[in-house]
């Protein structure tokens, strides 16, 4: 009995004072810093920042090689409170926010078959490519919503996707979900916008969707030098340059090149129709 | 007596309808040229073929306007002779939109076919034979499109030793290789000597299913002496007409997972392709016309027609007579064929028929029937011919477990016949899931 005792004693001694040593000599020195300042990210873990996760970015800012601007969740003042606490410079990455290259909800655009089956995007793109006249447009049954962990995409009225900037912070979920490759992911500043990927041209086009691009080209001749060119029937606008241009959408007859503001949304031009139809667009599907 | 307790046939499968009858007695007929015929440059699998024509070009009929582009590809033959109005992207089968060769038929030409180059059967070696089938355009009459000279072809290390003739025409509506058997059972036998010379098989069988024991009597009787061929006849069953199920059927050999008709000894070619190959060759035309059926509920002249390609579905069930409130057009037949968004997409060499329904017979046979969890009756895996499991497999596609249904379930095997969601009491889109999880899978596979 009492030899039992006295061996479980001596082992537990053993053991305890290896674990002493072991705490002693291995121990690490991790930076306090890192987890106030995880306390302080948003903790969405979207990867918006390029980094593995809220910790990650952490780590990376307090070791210098990222600053506190490249989170995009937070506002300006959370961003400040990190960068203060951290003692560097805020940094001052450009928010970036998903852009919808179609505008053809069902008050403008036709379908032209009814769609029935598995209630997905990209299950309906596989049955002779959704029920949709336009083939590249957006079909309306919300891959994008539901992939939006952020919730900040929602559909409107007539089944098209609104991407609410202030929410998206660019994960880029919605650009692999889409399967009509209609999502990209764009900077703020870039207030010039095309929202048809329709690579047809003429009357036809407004047939299928009444704010489809013609490719009349006004845009591309209204815009100075160069910032856009007409490709496949689509106006391209080349962001390297100064792109700071409205008067490009003033004249286009459909509203399919669109000047996005903070906080109103696309704007179109004045030669744009406007819409007031609150049901889908007259004339029975064929 | 062994082989009076063998069946020839598969485990599984379903019986639906077959609706054979309205139109299997009613000879083939030849369709009007539209005004405006559109021939796709891809209408087989593999690669498009590249255009030799430009606009405003006259070209006559059966004049190659578009040649194969590398192996995976075949030729393109004018439909009419005409006008080249444009060359431009026009709406696919699958909602696509795809390079298309726009031609307007001279309404006063009297539409001779152009002849090339004649392949001989007794003087031409195999790999000349491969090469005629290849410039004159010919893939899987069947459905699938596939280029035939590419599978006449065995992988190294591999024989054929038996081609299969696929007289199967399982699908319910279609009656199209049914005609071809009975009208055109001369080019058959013409285009299985050619068939055994390039894949230099020794012996073939022709497979018919019993609701066409006519075709089977005709066969049988114009069968010349001196060809190795033997014909058998299947009971009824869907998918018998696949070439998986067929090689099964009648050769009592399985396909491996993920393999090819070669890795058995077989070559399965379908019965309205040998027929094109036995007429075409000998006077070096390519395909122009195909034959479809044109049927279901809602047409009223239904019948087998020998239609240019490039036709459109709308002019083709104009013709026909459709009636006003047809609201599903299924390009082949109900079970396998896609159905369609647009009408005003041409009719390619892969659309063996247009089967119509009106919305009330729409609603009638399927209804706007909720969709109810799966209750694991396991008449699926019973229907599955491959002995997959659709239940479990659809369960994991609704989670996206798409790892677990590739490794584990084998979903790459399955050819969407449509077997388990024909069965399935829950009305579960089983086929729509697995055509949906399987381009996951691609697209996934290729993003690593």
């Amino acid at each position: 009995m009492s030899i039992a005792v006295l061996t479980l004693a001596a082992l537990s001694f053993l053991f305890a004072s290896l674990l002493v040593l072991a705490h002693r000599k291995l121990h690490v020195d991790e930076d306090p810093r890192i987890d106030a300042a995880h306390q302080m990210l948003p903790g969405t873990n979207c990867g918006a920042c390029g980094f593995p996760g809220c910790l990650g970015l952490a780590e990376a800012m307090v070791d210098g090689s990222a600053l506190p601007g490249k989170c995009t969740v937070m506002n300006d003042d959370e961003r400040d409170d990190v960068a203060v606490f951290l003692g560097v410079d805020a940094g001052a990455e450009e928010k970036v926010v998903a852009r919808l290259a179609c505008a053809g909800g069902t008050n403008v655009a036709r379908n032209r078959a009814r769609y029935e089956g598995l209630d997905s995007c990209r299950a309906a793109t596989l049955v002779a490519g959704g029920g949709k006249a336009c083939f590249w447009g957006c079909l309306g049954l919300g891959d994008c919503e539901k992939v939006c962990d952020l919730d900040a995409i929602y559909l409107n009225e007539h089944d098209l996707p609104i991407v609410i900037e202030d929410a998206c912070t660019a994960c880029g979920d919605c650009v692999d979900a889409c399967p009509k490759d209609l999502f990209s992911l764009h900077p703020v500043s870039h207030h010039l916008w095309v929202a048809c990927k329709n690579l047809e041209k003429g009357d036809a086009v407004l047939a299928d969707c009444e704010v489809a691009c013609d490719a009349c080209g006004k845009c591309a001749v209204d815009a100075p030098g160069g910032v856009i060119t007409m490709i496949d029937n689509l106006p391209v606008v080349d962001y390297t340059r100064n792109h700071d241009v409205r008067n490009a959408i003033e004249r286009c007859p459909t509203g399919a090149i669109v000047w996005f503001e903070k906080d109103s949304g696309p704007v179109a031009g004045r030669a744009a129709p406007r819409f007031h139809r609150q049901g889908s667009r007259p004339g029975s599907p064929t | 007596m062994l082989n009076l307790a063998r069946k020839d046939s598969f485990a599984n499968g379903i019986h639906p309808p077959e609706m054979k009858d309205e139109t299997s007695h009613l000879a083939i007929r030849r369709f009007p040229f539209a005004p405006l015929l559109i021939v796709p440059l891809s209408q087989h699998l593999g690669k498009p073929a590249s255009s030799v024509v430009r606009a405003g070009q006259e070209v006559s009929r059966g004049q190659v306007i578009a040649e194969a582009d590398g192996f995976m590809s075949v030729a393109m033959h004018a439909p009419a002779s005409g006008i080249v109005k444009k060359i431009a992207l026009a709406p696919g089968i699958g909602g696509n939109m795809i390079e298309s060769v726009y031609i307007e038929p001279h309404p006063a030409s009297s539409q001779e076919v152009e002849g090339g180059e004649a392949c001989d059967v007794e003087s031409a070696t195999a790999d000349e034979i491969i090469a005629a089938i290849q410039s004159a355009g010919i893939v899987g009459l069947g459905g699938a499109a596939f280029p035939t000279h590419v599978k006449l072809k065995p992988p190294e290390g591999k024989t054929l030793d038996t081609l299969i003739i696929n007289g199967v025409e399982c699908e319910p509506y279609l009656t199209t290789d049914h005609r071809v058997m009975l009208e055109q059972t001369a080019d058959i036998f013409n285009g299985i000597r050619y068939l055994l010379k390039a894949t230099g098989a020794g012996e073939s069988i022709i497979a018919i299913e019993a609701n066409k024991s006519d075709a089977a009597k005709k066969l049988q009787d114009e069968c010349p002496a001196d060809l190795p061929v033997s014909i058998r006849v299947c009971p009824v069953k869907y998918p018998q007409g696949a070439e998986k199920m067929v090689i099964q059927s009648l050769l009592h050999r399985e396909i491996p997972s993920g393999g090819l008709p070669a890795d058995v000894g077989a070559i399965c070619v379908n019965v309205a392709t040998t027929a094109e190959i036995g007429r075409l060759l000998p006077r070096g035309h390519g395909i122009q016309e195909r034959v479809i059926t044109i049927g279901g509920p809602g047409i009223k002249r239904k019948g087998n027609y020998r239609i240019p390609i490039g036709t459109t579905v709308r002019f083709a069930l104009d013709e026909a007579g459709a009636a006003k409130d047809i609201a599903r057009v299924f390009l082949g037949g109900p079970m396998m064929g896609p159905s369609v968004s647009n009408l005003d997409i041409p009719i390619t060499k892969g659309t063996s028929g247009i089967t119509a329904f009106t919305q009330a017979q729409i609603d009638e046979a399927t209804g706007h029937k909720h969709i109810y969890p799966c209750i694991h009756c396991a008449r699926c895996v019973e229907a599955c011919p491959l002995f997959l499991n659709p239940s479990q497999l659809g369960i994991l596609a609704k989670n996206e477990e798409y790892d677990r249904m590739v490794g584990e379930f084998h979903l790459m095997d399955c050819f969407e016949c449509g077997a388990c969601s024909y069965v399935c009491p829950s009305h579960i889109p089983l086929v729509q899931y697995f055509r949906l999880s399987k381009k996951m899978v691609r697209k996934l596979s290729a993003a690593k």
